[in-house]
């Protein structure tokens, strides 16, 4: 599986896109969201680092294939609609 | 065509003869004419290239590393703290195999401010994988970019250079420069085509994350490419002489040493006047000679386990100094005299830092006391030549 060194180019090169890496198996708590609650300020989507809030009609989804369980979306929510909850726990 | 001009005009010609396509420099003391010429040809046309005015040396080398990456040829120029700040950049330059060219105009480090020559700046960059080629005239300066890129973009080097000229002592001061045909020049270095470039067409990533696994293969690779640099720069500068009728003396330029006992090895425009003193003792009947490092990386080891088989004493002259060590140049070539059949006694001289002087003179006192280096062994082994307050004088 290892490729020895003549194989490899010269300097790692990738032409796929880092999409590819799910992220979201690093993750241990999940943002889940209240969307009753939810004002649709769009904030969570606006500072999630990792793109990972998906707007559905203005109501945030979470992309769990790349949420890594920051927490920075329930941090700033104004409404505090988002709780993060134990991976599992739910 | 010959021309009088500094080392600092000597390098941009030598951009512009190489026909650097994006420049990206910051302003520093004692580099700024550099980049004032080429900035300056570029916007009266006489240049076809892109200047990237920039807010830092940092910035400037990022702005180098992606149009190479981007398939451009590119030319930058530094000096000291300019040079330190990009230390983190060089790096990358080198582990993503960008071809890239410097000048750096070796000047002190700070503390005490100084603007004046010195090689702490250019030293300290040592493990960053770039080449650095010391310089001990303006022609040598303008003929070293021109084979620098050579040598750099050759299929199996791939890897950044450094040109390095001293401060003031060849920046600032006129020589006679012969500057070539430019239609010769581009016989002799064709433009860059890498095999590898960022396309717009086709998106990919350079230097993405490793793991583990394949870091080490691509450091292998790297160090590969550093010792391939060692045959190609000899190669490229036997071709340069066909085509241009001179060469400057290898990775290590050796001047009078065949029949010499006593070697003294120095890198920069000292060598050239270490030369005078060498004639002056050689004259009087001493069996001297001089060793100037052309090359710091690739490192002229072989060439110095040779030499150090032949004689009885070594010294190295070096310009700045590693902090709970020796000189730096000191200490890389005791490491390859290490494995000679027959070695030499060594010593090391600090001398000329921040801009001091290194007069004849002052050579000539150096070598004196290098050729009863093997008669006292037990002396210093690293001496700092003329520092007021020590009893010794050099003068």
């Amino acid at each position: 599986m290892t490729k020895g060194y003549e194989e490899l180019p010269i300097t790692p090169v990738s032409d796929t896109p880092s999409t590819v890496n799910l992220t979201g198996n690093w993750r241990v708590i999940r943002p889940v969201v209240d969307k009753e609650k939810c004002k649709r300020c769009t904030i969570c989507w606006k500072f999630c680092p990792d793109g990972a809030i998906i707007l559905v009609d203005g109501v945030p989804e979470v992309d769990l294939k790349f949420c890594k369980g920051c927490g920075i979306c329930a941090f700033e929510c104004p409404a505090k609609c988002i709780v993060m909850v134990k991976e599992g726990l739910e | 065509m010959r021309k009088v001009m500094t080392g600092n005009y000597a390098s941009a010609w030598g951009a512009r003869l190489s026909r650097a396509e994006v420049i990206a420099a910051y302003p520093i003391t004692p580099q700024t004419s550099i980049v004032e010429k080429l900035a300056d040809w570029v916007s009266t046309g006489e240049m076809k290239a892109n200047f990237i005015p920039v807010e830092s040396e940092h910035s400037a080398m990022a702005a180098c590393i992606a149009a190479q990456a981007a398939g451009a040829r590119t030319y930058t120029a530094t000096s000291s703290h300019g040079l330190t700040l990009m230390h983190e950049v060089l790096m990358w330059a080198s582990g993503a195999r960008l071809p890239i060219v410097m000048t750096n105009v070796s000047r002190a480090m700070a503390p005490p401010w100084s603007v004046w020559v010195d090689h702490m700046d250019s030293v300290a960059q040592r493990d960053t994988g770039w080449m650095e080629f010391f310089c001990q005239s303006n022609q040598e300066v303008l003929d070293t970019i021109i084979m620098a890129y050579k040598v750099c973009e050759s299929k199996g080097v791939m890897l950044p250079a450094m040109v390095i000229e001293d401060a003031f002592i060849l920046s600032h001061t006129s020589e006679p420069v012969d500057l070539p045909d430019p239609a010769i020049v581009d016989d002799f270095l064709p433009s860059y085509a890498p095999e590898l470039k960022l396309e717009v067409g086709k998106p990919m990533g350079f230097g993405s994350l490793v793991r583990p696994d394949q870091y080490m293969e691509f450091r292998y690779k790297a160090m590969l490419g550093m010792k391939d640099a060692h045959d190609r720069f000899l190669r490229v500068e036997q071709e340069f002489k066909q085509v241009f009728g001179r060469e400057h003396g290898g990775l290590l330029e050796r001047y009078r040493c065949d029949d010499a006992e006593f070697v003294l090895v120095a890198a920069g425009s000292v060598a050239a006047t270490a030369k005078d003193a060498v004639d002056a003792l050689r004259a009087k009947g001493f069996p001297v000679g001089l060793a100037r490092i052309r090359s710091f990386r690739p490192f002229p080891h072989e060439e110095f386990k040779a030499l150090g088989a032949k004689v009885a004493g070594l010294g190295v002259l070096d310009r700045s100094y590693t902090f709970g060590a020796a000189g730096a140049m000191y200490t890389e070539v005791k490491a390859s005299v290490y494995s000679s059949s027959k070695r030499p006694v060594m010593k090391n001289y600090i001398a000329g830092l921040g801009g001091r002087d290194i007069t004849p003179k002052i050579l000539e006192r150096i070598f004196e006391d290098l050729m009863l280096v093997t008669k006292r062994p037990e002396g210093n082994e690293v001496e700092w030549v003329e520092v007021a307050g020590l009893p010794r004088r050099w003068r």
